[in-house]
């Protein structure tokens, strides 16, 4: 990691640990209160554990123009960003992909393209989806392209759990992770009022419910497909379902919910101040929301569509969406919710210590 | 007796005092906790209000800015508050630190009235935590605003802003156009721009005047110059300066202010809470002669770091230097400037620029008068030191372990207790006669309560408290003389 980020949010956390008056709003300002000084692990901690919801700067008596010029979020979010850059391989790939949002568009784009020219798609569909394309053609194309990206994260992960000096993870741990990861309770502003994201100095809580929407959303939408790949596999059911399937129940209520969800996000950000948020990679943080949006408008899209001529398209750019979020995962923001889990765990285990 | 005017560029379509429509229904000078309290209040009794705060929109807010509790009376657990705090405990607190230099008709009000200010304050925006860690001594005694005294002000602007109160930042108030004890507008300078407005009663909440170097001058000599502000550098006491002048009726000390023992590496204006060092109860504190000058182990820091400001200022050149070594660095909050860090004390004099001589001739005698026993930072231990003068009460441990640390100790200023005398609607008088729609609220006549010291918290209990009493009085004025 470059030393500027974390000597500047070295710099301020040392001014906020003789205030605290923030001690209430977050487990980031939990965790400070542990420390006397702040080690490079400390601070990528607490980075980690912070949600952007940027009440602290908000509520902070020293920032600009003050000369103490404190903007916690901000700090954070660059230690952040550049920690899920430095940990997983291909460092360089994640720092071009971040502050490169366009670079995920063209992805897409490419994937569609290929997908257009390889699959040699005819534009009418009968009954069966696998007439559009073969699923074995499917799987051997999402496969690795599914497993890779991942791999690669979880070595990122493992490296973080080394650096943040992670003990070995125990249930209650785990359990009090995901209950704050489910609950976003890191997003309710410590007392339930909600963060500062859109409004200025205004709670709401606007940005934790788009957020639950999105990640409920992709779960569901990610649990549509595991259903899917067990019918398919185990019980030899194919693709279509009907629509009271599980994974029509989970594939529709989840895009539904992603394609809202990643909507207000979108909208939400251009509400935001750039300001508090991480330094040059804003592109890429619209460019995962968007990544996001399209797989789950397309996926609807696709499904309304049916057996309308359309539809091989919709499906193009639907499995070119997908190929995109897959294959730049671990250099997108997406390495937030790994990584944010990953804090939460860390967090549990030495909040009990 | 014509008014006199003072010198006016006419922009902004000026109405002369006496002349002209009445613009508003309540002007409220300033913009801290007291000054919101008061706008929010007229507001929900259906006046018109105006706010003039002088800072720009980052600054706003005055000290509240820097506050992060206000001391709350309650007969049971209540929200963040545990166990019970009653009037007669909380009065006796009061009484201590004063030593009596109080109104107790009021002071009993502010207390009463600080139970429901706490649902009040709820009721308009603001949350509450749980006691910040290192201050379990005041969960029962002071509610903590959830972000601190920023988050407090920013929630009652926003509430400002739902209830159409108008809000100008940038806005110095020149004049209080006062004639017969009947206010009539202000003359105020918005934005570089000057231009009269007028209104049917007034609150003043523009705080005390700690901030102005040549006032404090006045009062403390030279010294003051080597004295730095813990708030807003906007309180420089315009507005009471103009009002005494003008014949108000005075109250406090008018050459005292509260100061604390805080970093001397603070910036001169507005370093708050993050500069204080609460070292002193272990250390020994030097001045610039290399010499010890008062008990540090006195009493435990929260009833003892008011004291040192003081002492601290009567020392030469306005500077301590308080002197630890390993043993004690992690009994205390963080500091917001790094300690200077030596391995042995005459290295860490050097690096303090004090006698190298004197410092080692003074921390060894301070250590041969060290006796056995048991120690316990936090509370008084009776650990003292033995034929020592000044003598060590508690925590007199010897400065003996490597690493040493220093700090410089400076005077920082919180708070003037000059101000304005009220009665129990906060109504300001002039010759002991009550004006007929002038009230203050907060720092501007908290020395009616507080004469002397200072309670944690109390500040801001007595501004919520006279801020709505205020708010409430002046907006009931209006909506009669209408």
């Amino acid at each position: 990691m470059q030393a500027k980020a974390l000597e500047e949010a070295n710099r301020q956390l040392a001014i906020c640990n003789a205030c605290r008056y923030c001690e209430g709003f977050c487990a980031s300002f939990q965790a400070m209160t542990r420390y006397r000084s702040f080690d490079d692990e400390n601070i990528i901690h607490m980075a980690n554990l912070c949600h952007n919801c940027q009440a602290c700067y908000h509520s902070c008596q020293f920032t600009c123009p003050h000369e103490f010029d404190l903007n916690i979020p901000k700090a954070l979010a660059n230690v952040r960003a550049e920690s899920w850059e430095s940990h997983v391989p291909g460092s360089v790939a994640a720092e071009k992909i971040q502050s490169n949002g366009w670079i995920i568009a063209l992805i897409t784009v490419v994937a569609a393209i290929m997908f257009g020219l390889i699959g040699n798609i005819p534009w009418i569909s009968d009954e069966n989806f696998y007439s559009l394309v073969s699923h074995n053609s499917l799987v051997a194309v999402f496969t690795p392209l599914f497993l890779g990206p991942l791999l690669i994260l979880f070595i990122g992960l493992y490296r973080y759990w080394n650096t943040v000096g992670g003990d070995w993870i125990q249930g209650r741990d785990l359990s009090a992770a995901f209950h704050a990861a489910g609950t976003m309770k890191n997003l309710d502003g410590g007392m339930g009022q909600g963060c500062n994201y859109e409004n200025d100095d205004r709670y709401s809580q606007t940005r934790k419910w788009a957020h639950h929407a999105t990640m409920y959303g992709f779960l569901l939408c990610f649990a549509s497909t595991s259903v899917a790949t067990v019918m398919h596999y185990g019980f030899g059911l194919e693709a279509p379902y009907p629509f009271l399937s599980l994974p029509k129940i989970f594939g529709v209520s989840g895009g539904i919910l992603l394609t809202l969800g990643t909507s207000k996000l979108l909208y939400l950000k251009t509400k935001s101040d750039p300001k508090l948020g991480v330094s040059d990679r804003r592109s890429g943080e619209y460019g995962f929301i968007l990544i996001l949006w399209l797989v789950s408008t397309s996926g609807l899209l696709l499904y309304w569509l049916g057996g309308t001529a359309a539809a091989g398209a919709m499906l193009n750019i639907h499995l070119a969406s997908i190929a995109a979020f897959f294959l730049t995962l671990p250099y997108t923001k997406m390495a937030h919710g790994f990584f944010r889990l990953a804090a939460l765990i860390r967090e549990a285990q030495m909040a009990k210590a | 007796m014509p008014i006199e005017i003072p010198k006016i560029e006419p922009e902004l379509g000026l109405i002369r005092p006496g002349e002209g429509p009445v613009s508003y229904d309540v002007i409220v000078v300033g913009g801290g906790n007291a000054a919101l309290c008061a706008a929010i209040r007229a507001a929900e009794s259906g006046a018109k209000v105006l706010l003039l705060e002088r800072a720009r929109r980052s600054y706003r807010g005055g000290n509240s800015r820097h506050t992060r509790n206000f001391r709350c009376m309650h007969d049971a657990p209540k929200g963040m508050l545990t166990d019970q705090y009653l009037e007669d405990e909380f009065f006796e607190d009061l009484l201590k630190v004063t030593q009596g230099n109080t109104d107790e008709p009021l002071a009993r009000l502010a207390i009463q009235s600080s139970e429901e200010c706490y649902d009040w304050m709820q009721s308009q925006g603001v949350y509450f935590q749980e006691s910040l860690s290192g201050t379990l001594s005041l969960s029962r005694t002071n509610a903590f605003f959830l972000g601190g005294g920023k988050a407090l002000v920013n929630a009652y602007y926003n509430r400002l802003e739902d209830l159409g109160v108008d809000v100008h930042y940038l806005a110095t108030v020149l004049d209080v156009i006062v004639e017969d004890r009947l206010f009539d507008g202000v003359l105020v300078d918005i934005k570089g721009i000057q231009s009269y407005i007028r209104g049917r009663s007034v609150v003043l909440a523009s705080g005390g005047f700690e901030s102005d170097k040549e006032w404090l001058t006045r009062a403390w000599g030279d010294a003051a110059k080597n004295f730095l502000i813990r708030g807003t550098p906007y309180n420089t006491g315009g507005v009471l300066k103009n009002l005494l002048d003008k014949g108000a009726d005075q109250v406090g000390d008018p050459t005292q202010c509260h100061a604390v023992a805080i970093d001397g590496r603070a910036p001169e204006y507005d370093g708050g809470i993050v500069t204080r060092v609460d070292c002193v109860p272990f250390s020994i504190v030097l001045n610039k002669n290399g010499e010890r000058f008062y008990d540090e182990g006195e009493d435990v820091w929260p009833k003892r770091y008011a004291i040192w400001g003081r002492l601290v200022a009567a020392q030469p050149d306005q500077v301590g230097y308080a002197i630890i070594d390993q043993k004690s660095y992690n009994l205390f909050m963080p500091t917001v400037f790094t300690a200077t860090k030596a391995d042995s004390i005459p290295e860490l004099a050097e690096k303090l620029g004090l006698p190298i001589e004197t410092v080692a001739k003074t921390t060894a005698e301070f250590n041969a008068a060290c006796q056995e026993g048991e120690f316990h930072p936090t509370e008084l231990d009776g650990l003292a030191t033995k034929d020592l003068e000044p003598a060590k009460t508690n925590w007199a441990r010897p400065i003996d372990t490597p690493p040493f640390y220093g700090y410089e100790l400076r005077p920082g200023v919180t708070f003037t207790y000059l101000g304005f005398r009220v009665d129990h609607d906060a109504r300001v008088s002039f010759s002991n006669e009550r004006a007929t729609n002038v009230w203050a609220a907060g720092e501007i006549m908290a020395g009616s309560i507080l004469g002397q010291g200072y309670l944690a918290g109390f500040g801001m209990t007595i501004g919520t408290v006279f801020g709505r009493i205020a708010g409430k009085e002046a907006a009931e004025y209006a909506s009669q003389s209408a």
